[in-house]
């Protein structure tokens, strides 16, 4: 088949990856590699979540439980335990997975607000556990992460770090993107226009919603390890409902089914509170004017509806 | 026997609260399907707008109803710039713009008033009545009182008066309520105000019992948000049941069990519930049509 590079897999694919080498020779300085890196560690959660949201049509107000779980399995079996690191993630990805899978049916099964509810209280409980269990993870405190390693090589400093995340987001990308246009995004398609007469024309739609759900967990769970890795330092602020909230408004903000949408809301939202401090006190209320604003004038997302702008004038 | 009782009263006292809470988001939802997650942040209005304006020299009932005005003030101006111009918008949509309203509403509340902890006198006085043994405060009775009382008036509101039918019609269907001649958007824009009084109510009533803050709405929205799940959304006797589960199970757990957890039993319950029971407790099974 030839390549048609007009399509999100190929030319998409191949722009993310050209945009993702050449930005840090731009960056100035430290604090942009920082926006930077953690910009592409919301990106790995929101593509995930997006796949859920935007494609499946189901909500979650609980993936900052997800990152949260991921991120204290590593810092906890690396700090407590002496796992080394990749085998501490891997084992975040698997909690989270099977505590999704479990989960997932009695969940998915909600419509609606009920979802939402569901979900929501999910995210609420296991921060609380995160912030009451202090014998494991120092409470509200917070407790310190060592060093990431893939086998035996430390990552360290902002260019590893950089590359390690740029290469998990694009493999992420890349991931999403063939899952949307194979079989199982058909599928979820199906499932999010008319559930009912997906079910009729013998979409197994239960089973569908089931592995998005958990794929999207086990993505936050894996972004979560490598940011607990990165930052050194973690709090149950991370498993928080506002954070929750933080990633649907990326995933919104950006464009629902809109994978690139994910990335480009993620950066917006990351790199937004960071700018924002210069308006000191009136942060939260520029941030929250701005999160209105945006879903008032443009409800479809950023990146579909400048598409769509782009389309209608070329 | 007197350890539980006096579990039972303050179990119902916070549970009265998010009675309120949660009937404010049935009231909204009916009207509109909409579940505003700005609820929460009217209670801290309620509270935090009384203690400003008694500090200014006010009377305390006078600060009272000025809370409560900006509370419906508010409720109107998010149905009106909020809302409204988002009509059409997806159920995800809709709940980030009453979030992003929330978020606005708590910033403004941490400039405009500040960031400590306050609370209010009691209304009545602190002398707490002995009952078998377990200690009563008289601001306990003023919150059963008083939601009973707010619960009574909304009943007959909707019951009763040609206004409140017209919510319950547009509720049932917008279309054929359109359709006999009901403004809809009026209706949307009332059940906020209503909202913002509900919301108010309940925070100045708690605020002698338990200190509020510019963050205080948030556990508070969310748990009764989860009062009005458990209920069934947008059935008013649900939302005062779920409201008075969670309130009295909290307590309990935190008697009985350990308080360190006191917060997560709200949404234990809600878990459980919707696992066995997806649309609440009195809720009617969504149908689809198809």
């Amino acid at each position: 088949m030839r390549a048609n590079w007009r399509r999100p897999r190929t030319g998409g694919l191949l722009t993310l990856a050209l945009a993702i080498a050449l930005l840090p020779w731009f960056l100035p300085n430290a604090f942009f590699f920082d926006v930077a890196i953690n910009v592409g560690l919301a990106a790995i959660v929101c593509v995930g979540l997006n796949l859920l949201i935007g494609y499946a049509g189901q909500i979650s107000l609980g993936h900052a439980g997800f990152f949260g779980l991921g991120a204290y399995c590593s810092a906890i079996l690396t700090q407590r335990y002496g796992w080394p690191p990749t085998l501490a993630l891997l084992s975040g990805m698997l909690l989270v997975g099977v505590l999704a899978f479990a989960v997932a049916r009695p969940i998915l099964r909600l419509r609606g607000h009920y979802l939402a509810m569901a979900t929501l209280g999910l995210g609420i409980i296991i921060a609380i556990v995160l912030n009451q269990e202090t014998a494991l993870t120092g409470g509200p405190d917070g407790m310190p992460v060592g060093r990431f390693a893939v086998f035996g090589l430390a990552i360290d400093g902002d260019w590893m770090w950089y590359w390690l995340v740029g290469g998990a987001l694009l493999v992420t990308v890349w991931l999403a993107l063939n899952l949307i246009e194979s079989p199982i995004g058909r599928a979820l398609r199906a499932v999010h226009g008319a559930e009912i007469a997906a079910a009729t024309a013998g979409v197994d739609t239960t089973r569908y919603k089931v592995l998005v759900f958990v794929l999207s967990a086990v993505l936050a769970s894996f972004a979560g390890s490598l940011f607990a890795h990165y930052t050194g330092f973690l709090t149950p602020d991370e498993a928080t409902f506002f954070r929750s909230i933080e990633f649907v408004t990326m995933v919104v903000l950006g464009g629902m089914a809109s994978v690139f949408g994910s990335v480009v809301g993620a950066a917006i939202l990351t790199a937004l509170p960071q700018f924002l401090t210069v308006f000191q006190d009136y942060e939260q209320v520029v941030f929250g004017l701005v999160l209105m604003l945006v879903m008032i004038f443009l409800p479809r997302g950023l990146v579909p509806s400048l598409l769509g702008y782009a389309a209608r004038s070329g | 026997m007197a350890e539980f009782l006096q579990f039972l009263f303050s179990g119902i006292t916070v549970g009265a609260i998010y009675a309120l809470v949660a009937l404010g988001f049935s009231i909204i939802y009916n009207a509109s399907h909409v579940i505003n997650f700005a609820q929460g942040e009217f209670v801290m209005i309620g509270g935090m707008a009384t203690v400003f304006v008694a500090a200014a020299g006010v009377p305390l009932p006078l600060a009272a109803l000025a809370a409560i005005a900006l509370a419906v003030a508010v409720g109107l101006a998010i149905e009106r710039f909020g809302v409204r111009p988002a009509r059409d918008a997806s159920v995800v949509t809709l709940i980030i713009i009453t979030i992003g309203a929330s978020i606005f509403l708590r910033g403004m509340a941490g400039v405009l008033f500040d960031k400590n902890f306050h609370s209010l006198p009691a209304f009545s006085g602190e002398r707490p009545l002995r009952i078998a043994g377990a200690t009563l405060l008289p601001q306990s009775l003023w919150v059963l009182g008083t939601t009973l009382l707010v619960a009574l008036l909304l009943w007959l509101f909707f019951g009763r008066t040609l206004t409140g039918k017209a919510i319950m019609a547009s509720a049932h269907n917008r279309l054929a309520a359109q359709l006999v001649g009901i403004d809809t958007r009026h209706v949307l824009l009332l059940s906020f105000g209503l909202a913002g009084a509900l919301g108010a109510i309940g925070g100045i009533l708690i605020a002698p019992l338990a200190p509020t803050h510019f963050q205080v709405g948030v556990m508070l929205g969310l748990k009764g948000f989860a009062a009005a799940i458990l209920g069934g959304l947008g059935s008013g006797p649900g939302a005062i049941l779920g409201g008075l589960s969670i309130g009295i199970a909290e307590a309990m757990s935190a008697g009985y069990l350990s308080s360190a957890y006191k917060d997560a039993v709200a949404f234990v319950i809600i878990l459980l519930v919707l696992f066995l029971r997806p649309s609440g407790l009195l809720g009617r099974a969504a149908i689809d049509r198809v």
